[in-house]
């Protein structure tokens, strides 16, 4: 809570809510949750990530792609047609409503890399399939491949986020966890490719804030072939995720202490263990700290990631209840799909929160 | 007292039925979210159930708040009179720039509390906390009382960056000891007789608030925070 939040009355608003059971719901808590938070957008954005919704494609990538026209739509499909096999191809479907215009086009591919061409390529089927979505983002003019994972999937558009989840017809989904994102965009277009959750692979992330690096952080990340194409800061955020725990290997915490990497000041009062490795993460990893203000819900497979800037300038509460898990920028989120959820807790800034499937849940 | 249900109302709407009560106490049920309840007004008595949004009495000018769950971020922002008192916990940026009345709260606070907090002739803000801070606690305060009480004795009772650039009022830590680093900028000693009097009225009045025993909360060391005279950021303040 510094300067964006006292200069603007409003800000973005995040959400997010799991079973760490696994146990599947319907989407349409988490659009409730997101509607009560409506003052923090302004209406140029909202989406939403579910994981678990595509069991009966589990197996295979979900792309879900806006095209702008069918001329980029006709240039895409024989880009997958070419490079993967298509086991099933539809509309995302939509319900007309009259708060969302100007809709792209907007399908969904169930696809598998075709094996000959995975082989010929020598790279490991996620570097195959990323390797494709950048090459459709940057050279088909009007195709954007918006979600990538398996099992899961983005839904966005530009509009208030409960809007745009009854657009989607989030409610018919089925999932044990969800992501949520309601927008206000301050540096940048408000459109539907920049509209959060950004997502690569099963990785997706929503974002509240703005970040003051981010050009020295996209230049990082371009060399190692990460092209940002949305023009929104929160790209970046996913990629650096990507790189840090998929290429290099990193844990989430481990990637937290490098994105939001605690003060040299307080690194100074670590015991010489964890001094040793955070001077080690913010050294090796200096191009990928984040500096500015933001709360980010990361979604993965096995569960959601909670995270505040170091100075923590945006806010976040966790709370529970059984199996369930929320977060959420206001309690009162988390209070309007569970009155009597219970152990509130704030993050620190820098903290990661980290909240996991139970072990066994597939 | 006139009861209004907050349940899918708006926070325009919640606002405009507070302002417009002709009966000054009023209870609030269901509320979940609703931004700015009660900011700038004064003469009433509102009871609030659920969870209130942000700048809930904000500039308020002499009402009385009672909230019977935890408070959002920035309550009581630049609040001028009055009184809120939380049974929860608060978020973030409490009484950010208050210059007068009081805010007592039950649980934890998040960071930025009592940031900029000013006193002027008879305006003086008072903020105490029954359980722990986040960092930041009193940054560039400049008049008024801050009080951290850790009830529940947990070991950090404050976090980074304790009255940065503090160069008025007072910080009362009740603890044995203090963990976190504090800056130069502030002087960190035990809590004189004269301090410890000062501090007992209005721990009189917070332990009644929340049916606590005074006894209990008094009967433990307390610290105060003051600005630190040979602060090296005096001169970069006006000298009046």
């Amino acid at each position: 809570m510094l300067e964006g939040q006292f200069r603007n009355p409003s800000g973005c608003a995040v959400a997010a809510m799991i079973s760490t059971k696994g146990r599947t719901f319907s989407g349409e808590d988490i659009i409730k949750s997101i509607a009560v938070m409506h003052d923090r957008s302004n209406g140029l954005g909202g989406g939403f990530a579910g994981y678990g919704i595509y069991p009966e494609y589990k197996d295979y990538y979900a792309f879900h792609v806006f095209y702008t026209d069918s001329i980029a739509k006709k240039q895409c499909e024989e880009f997958i047609e070419t490079y993967y096999d298509i086991v099933n191809l539809s509309k995302v479907p939509t319900r007309q409503i009259k708060e969302i215009t100007d809709a792209p086009l907007i399908w969904r591919y169930f696809v598998t890399p075709l094996k000959t061409k995975l082989d010929a390529a020598q790279l490991s089927e996620e570097e195959y399939v990323i390797r494709s979505v950048f090459k459709i983002n940057t050279q088909i003019d009007g195709a954007y491949i918006f979600s990538s994972g398996k099992n899961m999937g983005v839904f966005k558009a530009v509009g208030f986020p409960e809007d745009v989840g009854r657009f989607y017809m989030l409610e018919n989904y089925e999932g044990y966890s969800f992501t949520a994102h309601g927008r206000y965009p301050t540096n940048t277009p408000g459109w539907w490719g920049g509209a959060h959750p950004f997502s690569l692979l099963d990785l997706s992330v929503v974002h509240n804030g703005e970040i003051s690096s981010y050009d020295a952080n996209r230049r990082a990340m371009e060399m190692y072939g990460y092209k940002c194409t949305l023009q929104t800061d929160t790209e970046v955020i996913t990629y650096i995720l990507d790189y840090l725990t998929r290429r290099k290997g990193l844990t989430l915490e481990e990637s937290a202490g490098v994105i939001a990497a605690p003060f040299w000041e307080t690194i100074a009062r670590m015991p010489k263990d964890q001094r040793d490795k955070e001077t080690y993460l913010r050294n090796v990893f200096s191009s990928q700290l984040i500096t500015g203000p933001f709360s980010i819900i990361v979604g993965f497979k096995d569960g959601l990631m909670a995270l505040n800037d170091r100075l923590k300038l945006r806010s976040m509460v966790i709370a529970e209840k059984d199996d369930m898990k929320f977060i959420a920028s206001e309690e009162s989120a988390i209070r309007r799909i569970c009155k009597d959820a219970t152990n509130v807790y704030y993050p620190k800034g820098g903290e990661p929160v980290i909240i996991r499937l139970e072990k066994g849940v597939q | 007292m006139v009861t209004i249900d907050c349940l899918d109302k708006d926070y325009k709407e919640v606002c405009d039925l507070v302002r417009s009560s002709q009966d000054s106490d009023i209870k609030l049920k269901n509320v979940v979210g609703q931004r700015y309840i009660a900011a700038g007004i004064g003469g009433k008595n509102i009871k609030i159930e659920g969870v209130p949004g942000n700048a809930l009495g904000a500039y308020m000018d002499g009402s009385n708040i009672e909230v019977m769950a935890s408070v959002q971020d920035a309550v009581g922002d630049t609040m001028n009179e009055g009184k809120i008192i939380v049974h929860g916990s608060s978020g973030d940026a409490t009484g950010y720039a208050m210059r007068g009345g009081k805010i007592y709260i039950n649980g934890d606070a998040g960071y930025r509390t009592g940031i900029h907090m000013k006193a002027y002739k008879e305006k003086f803000p008072v903020i105490i906390i029954g359980g722990k801070v986040g960092s930041f606690l009193g940054e560039y305060m400049a008049g008024g009382i801050l009080v951290v009480l850790n009830l529940a004795g947990n070991k950090d009772i404050v976090g980074n960056f304790t009255g940065v650039g503090m160069h008025g009022g007072k910080i009362f830590l009740r603890a044995k000891e203090i963990t976190s680093p504090l800056p130069p900028q502030v002087k960190c000693e035990d809590a004189s007789e004269e301090d410890l009097k000062e501090l007992e009225t209005y721990l009189v009045e917070y332990a009644k608030d929340f049916n606590l025993n005074e006894k209990n909360i008094m009967d433990e060391h307390f610290f105060v925070l003051k600005p630190n005279s040979a602060n090296p950021y005096k001169r970069l303040y006006t000298a009046n």
